[in-house]
Order: C-alpha cells, then structure tokens, then sequence
C-alpha cells in the first residue's frame, strides 16, 4: 500500500486499542509551517473540484435563459436558428454527427490499439518497444489543427476512392447510402471518423499497453507451461487481465474524439441549413464542438452565446459520463488486483 | 496425448498427428498457423499505426522547411503583408505562443503540483478522493468545454473583452491536470525511507516534503511541465473562442489582439494564394517543431530521473 500512495509507514500505524488511527497527518507537527503548507495543497485541491464544478454551474447558468426563449425542442429539433427575438435551436444534429464520427473513430481505434499494445509489450524485440511506444505518443504530440489541415488538403483526396468502395459494397444500408451524393467528397462524417481515430489511437495504445504490461508473469508462464502459443497465452491470460485497461483507455479515446474541435471543423463541410435529415455517414455537417467554434465570431448577445453554451453544455456532460465510466472501471480493476 | 492438447479446444483432430521431434509442447499446424497469423496483425497493426506519423511529418516538412530556414520568418511579424505577398514572418505568433505557454505555466505549475503534493502526501478520505476524480474528468475535459467555460465568465459575466490572458484562463485548466498526474507519479516513487529519515531527524513534514520529496522528485515534475507545455501550446479552441489574430507584434496580455501560431495556421489555410498556403504549412512546421523539442527535452529530463519505478 506504502509504495502506491506514498503514505509513510508513520501514517499507518495502529493506536494501541488496534483501531486504524486517522491517516495521513500524523507527521505534521501542527506548527505554523506545517499548517500553511498542508493548507495550500488542500486549496490547491479544492481549487480542482471548484474549477469543475464552476464550469458546470457557469455554463448552465447561461444556457438556461437561452433555453427558456427556445421555440423548439432542444434536444429532438435538427434546427439551429439563434439569431431574432424566436430563435429555434435543437441539438439532434449535432448530437447524431458527433456521435456517428466518434463511433466511426472507435471502431478503428480500439482494435488497432490493442494491436499496436500488444506489439509493444508482447511482440516487439527489446530492443524495439521502447522506441515504438515513444513513435506512437508522439502521434498523440501532433496538435490537432496540423491533423485538420492534413486531413483536409492531403489525405482528405485519396479517400473518395475507399468510400466507393463502402457505398458500393453497403449502399443498401441507410448509414452507408449515397442519396446525398457525399460519396464523392472528403468533407465527410466517415472521414473525420477515420481521423479522429488517428487522433485517438495513442490514447487508447498508452492505457492499454500499461496493464498488459503489468500482466502477472505467473499468469503468462502457466499458460506457456500447459503448452499454449504465444497467441493462446495472450488470450487467455493477457487479454483478461487487460479488459478493464482496454475498456477504460477506450473511454478516454472516445472522450477525446466526441471533444474534438479543430480537426473537425477544418475537415467536416457543414451543410446549409435546410439540408434534409439524412442517416448516410457520407454527409457534411457539425458536431458539438466544431459547430461552437465555427460560430465563435457571433457570439454578440447573451442569447446567441448561451445557445452554443447549451450545445457546450451537452458535450460537457457526455465527456463527463464517459470519462466517469474510465475512470469507474480501472478503479474496480485496481480495487480487484491489489 | 500432451497437456497442451486438452487445453486447446480445437486440436481433437490434431491429437492424431502426433510428432514428438516437436518437444513437449505438441502443437497442431491449425495453432501454429493462427499463432503466427497473430503475430503478423499485430506487427502490421503497428506499422499501420506509423503511417499517418510518417506521412504527416514528410508533408509538413517538405511544404514548410523552405519559408523556415529563411532568417526572415523568425525575425519578422506579418505586418503589412497581404496573402498575395511573399514574405514576412511568424516572429509575431512564435512570441504569442511562447508568451501565453510561460504565462499558463506560472499559473498552472504551482496548482498542479500542490494538488500532487495534497493527493501523495496529505490526501485520504473522501476529499482527496474527490479531487483525483475531479483531475480525472478535467483530464478529459474538451478543451472547447474550457474555453466556453471561461468565455462565460471573463465575457459574459464580467463584460471583459476576448484577450490573450483569457486564452491562458482556459489552458490552465487543460495544463493543470497534467502536471498533477505527471507530479504524482513521480512523487510515488520517491521512498518512504526518506521521508522517515528526515522525520527522525525531528524536520516537520513541510519541509521534509520542500526539501527532502520535492527535489527528489524534481526532473520527473519538470518532464511533466514540459510534456504540458507541449499540450496546449497546439491547442487551438480556446484561440478560436478567447484569442482573435493580428499581424502584428503584440506582448499585452490584457488589451488588443494576440497571434499564436495556431491562429497563424488557422488564418492562412483558408486562403487559396500560393504565398498564403505556404505561411500554413511553416507555421504549422514550426508548431509542430517547437512541441516536439518539448516533447524531447522532457524525456531527456526523464532520464536524469533520480528516483525509477
């Protein structure tokens, strides 16, 4: 426990009736000094817990008036019209591209993710997985406007090849459908999708690699023992033992791709106004975050500013849901191996 | 009939084929087969995964090595340039960068790390618990959420105008957690024989931790500055919502437009005009320049770590 939380032996020790004394201050003397130092990492940490929940309070104290004058239904509405004293506003679109990008995004991701983890900490040679998994973090030191204008101006052009290739093979589907006629551009929800799991790739890689790292050898040798292959051994005892670091580094992935701003605002081509609902994933349009900072030189009245507010407050939340749900499952993990 | 037999669902029909030059494991052809079609997806899922690295380097490289070995572009603002003219600099954005990153740090530093100090060294019970969850969320905070965040509170509560130091209101927020988690680790790892050798020693705990913990644990909290430095200085939302560009030079914080090098690339790439789809990729070179000499100063930081796991 010591080496985990780096509570001195001093804070664990039992009062003489055997009851666990309260921990962790044992060593302060109560003097002045001791007192002001141990008060600012305190309030350094209240700060933390404040700021978040500043950002909730702020950002819901805002959208609400703007919800109020709402003529339409927020969150079934596909219609964005913030300006005039009858704005109508609603979220269904944007909420329906952030989540198709970011599903697209994760479906790449994840298995190549395990993969390249796996290659790291089982398959590469020692003297390679070190500078491998330094290669794959510095994907994740790419700023995202450099993945924007890349997608965009370079890689964007060769991909309405593949995406006739997904239209011929799965037109009949409605998500794949051309009847929109996006099968020819780059601006696509399917090809931010493949972006953003570029983007996410060294996320869900550096969790995932961390607990396959720590698989017990015991674990590994028991299953070579009995005579399994390598791949045998890493699917029954690595993989396991990695599910709750791959579920967890999943979630963390998916909450940077929902997030996403400038990669997709350069990318994804935002449709007029009065473009017809349409499920096909060779389409334009915006999601939460690329749809605030497209429109971030309008904000000029609290009105229009708190309906973006509002749209910020929605992906606030899902962030926060799916960054809780990461953090829930390596903690049981945590609470399960230890 | 070997053990490794019973343990493979699939190999009844191999059982048949029995060879013993193989040794103790006797192993089918169907196992052998998938065992090494895994090991062929794994290493290709991991050049796959060099692709987009390689391809966005040598695009950014070639496109933008030619404006950026010249003198000029470190030494001159855009000013009076138009996106028909060649010429001019990023003198003015490479400063807007550098200046709200120092500005960010001196902010986000001391928070990170007394909230690192909080969680390792005083920190039990429901409030510590708390706050790690809380850095956890912040952690994955988008940076837009931020950005709105203080763009309610700096514009639309205080009536203030979108000014570079706004900008660095907002990237605190995407730094701090950072360098809590980076400083944690590292204060982890430093041995709890120390902290007692200097409780014996009668020194109270503050300044066990000022002078015994935190300089043990000091290259591993610079690593984390700096991979945090690196962090928001490529982060460009809460530019779009807080920090308007200009051309121009400019070191006020707290009054006028600032250009950042984000901004910079943001401006250009929509402009068709050769000289300006040049000043892009640079710009975007040099970014990229400046956040992977961060990247690389703090794992060489790393190295001269005192304390390992």
């Amino acid at each position: 426990m010591s080496s985990t939380t780096g509570a001195s032996i001093v804070d664990q020790a039992r009062d003489p009736l055997g009851n666990n004394t309260p921990q962790g201050d044992r060593a302060s003397t109560g003097r002045l000094g001791d007192r002001l130092f141990g008060g600012t990492a305190k309030g350094a940490g209240v700060l933390v817990i404040a700021l978040v929940t500043l950002t909730a309070v702020f950002l819901l104290s805002q959208a609400l008036p703007a919800l109020g004058k709402n003529g339409a239904n927020f969150l079934t509405s596909t219609e964005w019209n913030v300006d005039g004293s009858n704005p109508r506003f609603g979220i269904a679109n944007l909420l329906w591209v952030t989540v198709a990008s970011s599903v697209i995004a994760m479906i790449i991701a994840v298995p190549v993710g395990v993969c390249v983890a796996l290659f790291i900490t089982q398959y590469s040679p020692p003297w390679l997985s070190q500078p491998a998994a330094g290669l794959i973090d510095l994907l994740a030191a790419v700023p995202s406007i450099v993945y924007g204008i890349w997608g965009a101006f370079v890689f964007g052009p060769h991909i309405t090849g593949l995406q006739n290739v997904v239209n011929t093979l799965f037109g009949w589907l409605p998500f794949f459908g051309n009847e929109t006629g996006g099968v020819s551009s780059s601006g696509t929800i399917f090809f931010i999708g493949i972006v953003l799991s570029i983007m996410v790739l060294p996320i869900v890689t550096a969790l995932s690699r961390e607990v396959f790292a720590q698989t017990p050898v015991t674990h590994k040798e028991g299953a070579l023992a009995l005579g399994a292959t390598q791949w045998e051994m890493i699917r029954t005892a690595v993989l396991p033992f990695g599910k709750p670091g791959v579920i967890s580094a999943s979630m963390l992935g998916l909450g940077r791709a929902l997030g996403e701003t400038v990669a997709v605002l350069i990318i994804l081509s935002s449709l007029a106004n009065d473009t017809k609902w349409s499920w096909s994933v060779f389409n334009g349009g915006e999601t939460f975050a690329s749809k605030i900072a497209n429109n971030a030189a309008e904000f000029d009245s609290p009105q229009k500013s708190g309906a973006f507010i509002a749209a910020g407050l929605v992906l606030f939340i899902l962030t926060f849901v799916v960054n809780a749900i990461a953090r829930v499952v390596i903690e049981r993990r945590k609470a399960f191996s230890e | 009939m070997t053990v490794a037999d019973l343990t493979s669902g699939s190999s009844l029909s191999s059982a048949r084929q029995w060879r013993p030059e193989l040794g103790l494991g006797h192993r089918s052809r169907a196992r052998e087969a998938r065992n090494l079609l895994a090991r062929v997806v794994m290493w290709t899922a991991f050049l796959i995964a060099l692709i987009p690295l390689a391809w966005i380097l040598w695009t950014v490289i070639t496109r933008g090595i030619g404006l950026v070995l010249e003198p000029v572009w470190w030494n001159n603002s855009q000013r009076g340039i138009t996106s028909r003219m060649v010429g001019g600099g990023a003198a003015h954005a490479i400063q807007g960068t550098l200046l709200m990153a120092l500005v960010t740090a001196v902010m986000a530093v001391p928070v990170g790390v007394m909230t690192a100090i909080y969680l390792v060294e005083y920190g039990r019970g429901r409030l510590a618990k708390t706050v790690s969850f809380m850095v956890d969320i912040l952690t994955g905070i988008p940076s837009i959420v931020a950005a709105l965040f203080i763009y309610a509170v700096w514009v639309t509560t205080f009536g203030l105008q979108r000014v570079g130091f706004a900008v660095c209101l907002a990237l605190v927020m995407l730094m701090i957690p950072v360098i809590v988690r980076s400083t944690e680790e590292m204060l982890k790892l430093v041995p709890n024989e120390l902290r007692e050798a200097s409780y014996a020693l009668g020194v109270p705990k503050w300044k066990t931790i000022a002078k015994v913990v935190l300089p043990t644990a000091f290259s591993g909290i610079v690593t984390g500055i700096l991979l945090g430095l690196a962090r928001i200085m490529g982060e460009t939302a809460p530019l779009l919502i807080l920090g308007p560009y200009t051309a121009n030079l400019a070191t006020n914080l707290f009054g006028g437009f600032m250009a950042t090098l984000p901004t910079m690339i943001n401006t250009n790439r929509v402009e068709s005009l050769q000289p300006a789809i040049d000043r892009t990729w640079a710009s975007a070179f040099t970014l990229i320049l400046v956040i992977l000499l961060l990247n690389l100063a703090g794992r060489l930081v790393a190295r001269t770590s005192k304390v390992r796991n």
